[in-house]
């Protein structure tokens, strides 16, 4: 352990710098919030595989470490030109360099009357009432290391907030960039989302590392889906490969509402999302989607957990893994049926296909049943490509290599299909075509 | 020279020898059937021609325009004019069925020096042929094959066929599971792409598609060899004495 607490003293010694330089705002309700994230890091510190958790991925690469905190923004050279790839037209455009909102580098064009989206660190200071309900209310930052230390140096990122009644026309996108830099980095957005009741929206969540340097994203969003609220959130991941991204979202839904989550992990190192949905009321439909693309030593992990506290309500769950080189996927879903959770149906599937023999998958699904009229089912498969479907295609004259780029991005597209913001879907199916390709030289 | 020439084939599955000293030859402009009890090994003499993988040749030989055929890969055969109609065509969720074609299409074009075919002038062709089998445009932007019923399946099989134009066809059992309205319009399809220039062999267990294809020749192919060969009238006996009749007549053991 001595690494590890040689590690702790660096973020603690950070810790104290930034207090020191809040001066007058330290007194903020906020900063409390942060000094009790910072002694439950102490105590926790980054998980280890001894933990049943993080069995399957080991972040000691990452605690090893030391990253400096991103707490100041900057731009770093980058400029709307060099994001072009990356933002979707027509959206409400959030940029983030490092975690930091980059109002210039925004475009919120005309705001819907009453709607809130911007930077966290101003919408906290000019309207603190309509955020202190919300935040860290989910995420406390007792739950890991991660946690503790997003909100130990809680300084700024996205919020959203969308009162009663309002359907936005535009999606709204919250691009992360990560930029280059000659040290490894701490980039922490905390973000809010706020759907209120009969709200109707779309997110788009992109991170985007510009260099292939080393860096840690490390991102806590709370998200709040009040009654009949619709949402759906696409998070697209493409993070240099020598990047780390620890992703936590944890989400709310009240009565009648809906949230379709599509998750696709392209880049990065060592990657771990933590989805969790809390289903609080009846009649809610709940619909997380993911998708996996793993090259090169490639770790990706994803953890979602779904709790049926309330009666009536729909969770499906579809997530797909493609790996090759010496990739290795995880996927873990838990799904709690609570006692009071009558008529829950819940479907969970996990789809892995292995490029490579050196790849690596474990799945785990985890239902925890304790209502006794349910649906509730999952399925795992693990597989390569169909020799049948290989064979049919070549049988009509396709050589083998476009047969199995066919049949691969077919796979990935089921998921890609369900993205209904078109200029994204074209920018997912480009990289995965891309990525592909590339894999499969490696 | 012969458009297919299939000289004492030898083939096997799992070291089970199936084939056993075929001989067969094919020339443009002709339709040749291939009937058989089950397990007589007519589907493995159509995965032979075509180049599946799990199928081992022993001895033999199979020339396809003078050229050795077993030397080539299945891709490469079906860009030389070969295809083959699948007795269970493979359902490929994800890929639409015009998508699908366009790449077969313009692999095979490419082999033969041809320009590949735009966007549009493909739609229009795909739109044309699409009519052959009497299924409406919906069918082209459908995933391959997937959730369609038995006679649809087999029905795209043969729009495949019109699409590519091959030179040799070989219908694996495409009669099978065919209530009598598809048969009809399947059977039409194959009649309609016939040419002096092509050629089609029939496999199949039963006589009634043979109502609608007629064929030029056929053959009774038991355990592994054609043991008769004759003409339409053949495929006719066989309805109404069966297949015991021939292994009576040649010696075959029953």
């Amino acid at each position: 352990m001595q690494s590890g607490d040689k590690n702790i003293q660096w973020y603690q010694t950070k810790f104290k710098a930034f207090e020191q330089s809040l001066n007058g705002e330290k007194a903020a309700a906020v900063h409390s919030l942060r000094r009790d994230a910072m002694r439950w890091f102490a105590e926790l510190g980054f998980p280890t595989t001894r933990q049943e958790e993080w069995r399957f991925t080991n972040v000691l690469p990452i605690s090893k470490l030391e990253f400096h905190p991103i707490l100041r923004f900057e731009s770093n050279g980058i400029t709307r030109d060099r994001m072009r790839p990356y933002l979707i037209e027509g959206a409400i455009q959030l940029v983030f360099i490092n975690g930091m909102y980059a109002s210039e580098l925004s475009d919120r064009g005309a705001l819907q009357r009453d709607v809130i989206a911007g930077g966290l660190s101003d919408i906290m200071k000019k309207n603190p009432e309509k955020i202190k309900p919300y935040l860290a209310n989910q995420v406390k930052g007792e739950e890991n290391g991660f946690t503790a230390l997003n909100t130990a140096f809680l300084r700024d990122g996205a919020c959203i907030l969308v009162p009663r009644d309002i359907v936005l026309e535009r999606p709204i996108q919250m691009l992360f960039v990560a930029s280059d830099s000659s040290f490894p980095y701490l980039s922490q957005p905390r973000n809010l989302i706020i759907a209120g009741v009969h709200s109707q929206f779309k997110i788009a969540e992109t991170f985007v590392g510009v260099a292939q340097n080393t860096y840690l994203t490390n991102s806590v969003t709370e998200i709040v889906l009040e009654d009949q609220a619709i949402v759906e959130h696409d998070k697209v991941q493409r993070e240099s490969l020598n990047a780390y991204h620890i992703g936590t979202t944890h989400l709310r839904m009240n009565a009648g509402s809906s949230y379709t989550s599509n998750v696709f992990s392209l880049g990065g190192s060592i990657v771990r999302n933590n989805n969790s949905v809390e289903l609080a009321a009846e009649g809610i439909e709940c619909t997380l989607n993911g998708l996996s693309l793993g090259a090169g030593t490639q770790v990706i992990d994803n953890h979602t957990a779904i709790d049926h506290a309330m009666p009536h309500c729909n969770s499906h769950e579809l997530y797909k893994a493609i790996l090759d080189g010496a990739s290795k996927g995880v996927f873990n879903g838990k799904i709690f049926v609570r006692k009071d959770a009558q008529k829950t149906d819940a479907k969970q599937t996990n789809k892995t296909l292995l490029l490579s023999d050196d790849t690596t998958i474990n799945t785990k699904p985890q239902l925890e049943i304790f209502a006794d009229d349910v649906k509730c089912t999952h399925g795992a498969t693990i597989g390569q490509l169909d020799a049948e479907q290989v064979f049919y295609l070549r049988s009509r004259g396709i050589d083998l290599a476009s047969a199995r780029d066919i049949l691969t991005f077919a796979f990935a597209a089921d998921i890609v299909n369900r993205v209904t913001i078109e200029p994204l879907r074209a920018q997912l199916e480009e990289a995965i075509q891309r990525g592909l390709k590339q894999s499969h030289r490696v | 020279m012969s458009l297919l020439e299939i000289n004492d084939l030898h083939a096997s599955v799992n070291g089970t020898e199936i084939l056993r000293g075929i001989n067969l030859t094919v020339n443009v402009g002709e339709i040749h059937a291939i009937m058989g009890p089950n397990g007589s090994g007519k589907s493995t003499l159509a995965g032979v021609l075509a180049g599946k993988e799990a199928y081992t040749v022993s001895s033999g030989q199979v020339l396809y325009r003078g050229k050795n055929l077993l030397d080539m890969a299945p891709e490469e055969r079906a860009r030389e004019g070969l295809f083959l109609a699948f007795q269970y065509p493979v359902e490929i969720p994800g890929v639409n069925n015009s998508y699908f074609l366009k790449a077969a299409l313009n692999a095979i074009r490419k082999h033969k020096g041809l320009e590949e075919l735009d966007a549009i002038d493909f739609l229009t062709m795909i739109k044309q042929k699409v009519k052959l089998i009497e299924m409406d445009e919906s069918f082209l932007n459908r995933p391959v094959n997937e959730g369609f019923s038995g006679g649809e399946k087999k029905r795209n099989e043969i729009f495949h066929m019109a699409v590519l134009q091959p030179t040799l066809s070989i219908l694996d059992e495409t009669d099978s599971g065919l209530d009598i309205d598809a048969l009809r319009i399947v059977s039409e399809g194959v009649n309609k792409l016939r040419s002096k220039e092509n050629a089609t062999v029939v496999v199949t267990h039963y006589q009634r598609l043979l109502n609608y294809i007629v064929p030029d020749f056929v053959h009774v192919l038991v355990e592994g060899r054609i043991v008769k060969s004759g003409g339409k009238d053949l495929a006719l006996k066989l309805e109404d004495l069966g297949y015991d009749w021939v292994r009576e007549e040649t010696g075959q053991a029953v």
